[in-house]
């Protein structure tokens, strides 16, 4: 009796979404990144195509980080002073597919630096770098509307992701990213329903389709990512199934989830029996990433290099 | 779920008179307006009135296909009305509308279908006619369901009808059809497709569209996945997205109806 066929037959596909322009295309950059295009779950290669693997975007900050541990700053030594050095780090020694910078420092409580410094801050990074950008506001939704239409223009023709909108502040970054030639990064709160509409309310104001990333928020392990993970995965299935306004690829905070645990922040003096933080923190990360990957992930945006060089592997060996 | 657009049939007099006069732009406009309300394939009918059913389905056929890229349901009790349509499709999708459970009948579609890689509706009648009864229906589709595995046909290239009856004729019949849809669900794994004629049920009857729109999502919540409908009939669309909705087919959000229509537009 021959064996029933149960591989899954689907009838979607993420949109292809490409980031950072070469010369040719217009921009500075030494090549661009398309993510999406699956047309299958992730990593099962017998039932759909993964024609781009998922890529790793390092995290830089434009203030030194006042709330890193000192397992998670050590590695990056003095260059977390500076964005420029930290980026050229992030790219040069450990290899990072993008720089993401956030513009934490343009936060009212922390520095409220002003729409021109910060883009002059995106301006330094993008010429100490060539790879494709991502730049992330900073969560105040008032500032970030002053801030990022002034950084998307300073890096007009780049082609970067910038992010993030919400469903109740989607108008102002939007219509920068439209004119500037942007992608777009939509937020929604763990909610599938809300990222749905986002990408609703994004898409009627004119914007492709093909050039939104969805962030549907990521919890860490051990503080929510079961949750994170079913409605990225519930939001894949209906995408691959045809749902068009589901077929975003996904973005995830690695590294910004991980560090928040305690299992990966606490320091060793404080609980010398869970080993060292310089490897706990790192492998905490590492987990969140490649549980993550398995629910969808496209974009992984991380922190420390000892993890960013672990979930490489870990998505070489399952994409060759 | 499928929407199969009924415009184009002889029976509408703007249809037979565009027949009659070879009007390729009153049908391609027909076709083009119920493609863009979410119709995802086109029935064409001749209708009764035609002295040249071949000839008419053949152009109906070609014009449409000028005009859209979408299956057609080549629909037609003719065997060589349908015969000519499949041919003049070239190769394109279609699906056959449709064999009864009469043997022969069966005997003749199956082959047909199969040698042009269509799909095919079978309608729950046979020789003693249109049963009154749940267990009758679900013995005929039994009968077409076992057809299809003595003629090798794939499974899921196959729509079972129940056949829809106008409720101010065959009031009865309404909720015995939809125990029916519930039945036909338990016959395979998966369960076959199942399909209905759906504005037959408010044949010269007023308020159409209501009973209409109110019968598809008693339908489809007993497994309905595929309906002859008008898609212009846009209260009926809208409840068609609703009922998916509720039936958890599709992600909820506030603008559903326009994310429905986005994902049916992509196709």
């Amino acid at each position: 009796m021959p064996l029933p066929d149960l591989t899954e037959k689907w009838s979607g596909s993420i949109h292809t979404v490409k980031i950072g322009a070469t010369p040719e295309e217009g921009g500075t950059r030494a090549y661009s990144i398309e993510v999406g295009g699956e047309t299958g779950l992730p990593f099962l290669n017998f039932e759909g195509e993964t024609p781009h693997r998922p890529v790793v975007a390092m995290e830089v900050l434009d203030i030194e980080p006042p709330e890193w541990p000192a397992a998670l700053l050590e590695p990056f030594g003095e260059a977390v002073k500076n964005p420029v050095d930290w980026a050229r780090k992030c790219v040069e020694e450990f290899g990072a597919d993008l720089i993401c910078l956030k513009l934490q420092g343009i936060h009212p409580d922390f520095g409220d630096a002003s729409p021109q410094a910060a883009a002059e801050t995106a301006q330094a990074v993008k010429e100490a770098v060539d790879v494709p950008l991502i730049v992330w506001g900073c969560d105040d939704d008032e500032k970030d509307n002053a801030v990022l239409p002034v950084v998307s223009q300073a890096l007009a023709g780049e082609r970067a992701l910038l992010g993030t909108v919400k469903e109740d502040n989607y108008k102002t970054l939007t219509a920068c990213c439209l004119a500037d030639g942007h992608n777009l990064i939509a937020e929604s709160p763990l909610d599938i329903n809300i990222a749905k509409q986002v990408n609703i309310l994004v898409s009627d104001m004119g914007f492709p389709p093909e050039r939104i990333v969805m962030y549907p928020t990521t919890g860490g392990l051990g503080y929510g990512i079961e949750y994170a993970y079913s409605i990225h995965e519930r939001g894949r299935l209906a995408a691959l199934s045809g749902d068009v306004m589901m077929a975003m690829p996904i973005i995830c905070l690695i590294g910004a989830e991980a560090w928040r645990a305690k299992e990966a922040k606490a320091e060793d003096e404080e609980v010398p029996q869970w080993g060292p933080q310089g490897e706990r923190g790192p492998m905490w990360e590492t987990i969140t990433a490649t549980l993550l990957l398995q629910g969808g992930a496209d974009i992984l945006v991380m922190r420390h290099p000892k993890a960013v060089a672990a979930v490489r592997q870990y998505i070489e060996a399952l994409t060759q | 779920m499928l929407i199969i657009g009924e415009r184009i049939n002889g029976m509408f007099k703007n249809v037979r008179e565009a027949i009659q006069s070879k009007d390729k732009g009153a049908i391609q406009d027909l076709a083009r307006r119920q493609v863009e309300a979410g119709a995802s394939m086109l029935d064409v009918n001749v209708g009764p009135a035609s002295d040249q059913p071949q000839e008419a389905m053949v152009w109906l056929v070609e014009t449409i296909q000028e005009a859209v890229d979408v299956p057609l349901s080549l629909d037609s009790a003719n065997l060589d009305v349908v015969r000519v349509g499949l041919e003049a499709r070239e190769g394109r999708k279609s699906l056959i509308n449709s064999t009864t459970g009469h043997q022969e009948k069966l005997d003749q579609y199956f082959p047909l279908a199969k040698e042009y890689n269509a799909s095919l509706i079978g309608l729950t009648i046979d020789e003693s006619g249109v049963p009154s009864t749940v267990d009758g229906r679900v013995e005929i589709a039994m009968k077409i369901l076992a057809a299809a595995l003595e003629h090798e046909f794939p499974l899921e290239e196959l729509y079972i009808d129940p056949i829809v009856l106008p409720v101010n004729v065959a009031q009865d019949q309404c909720p015995h059809i939809l125990q029916a849809l519930s039945q036909f669900q338990i016959l395979s794994d998966p369960p076959p497709h199942t399909v209905v004629g759906l504005s037959n049920v408010s044949q010269r009857c007023q308020e159409r569209s209501l009973i209409n729109r109110t019968y598809l999502v008693m339908c489809m919540a007993h497994g309905l996945d595929a309906a002859i409908v008008d898609p212009l009939d846009k209260n009926l669309m809208d409840a068609m997205i609703t009922a998916e909705l509720l039936l958890n087919k599709n992600i909820y959000c506030d603008s559903f109806l326009e994310a429905y229509r986005k994902s049916m537009a992509a196709g």
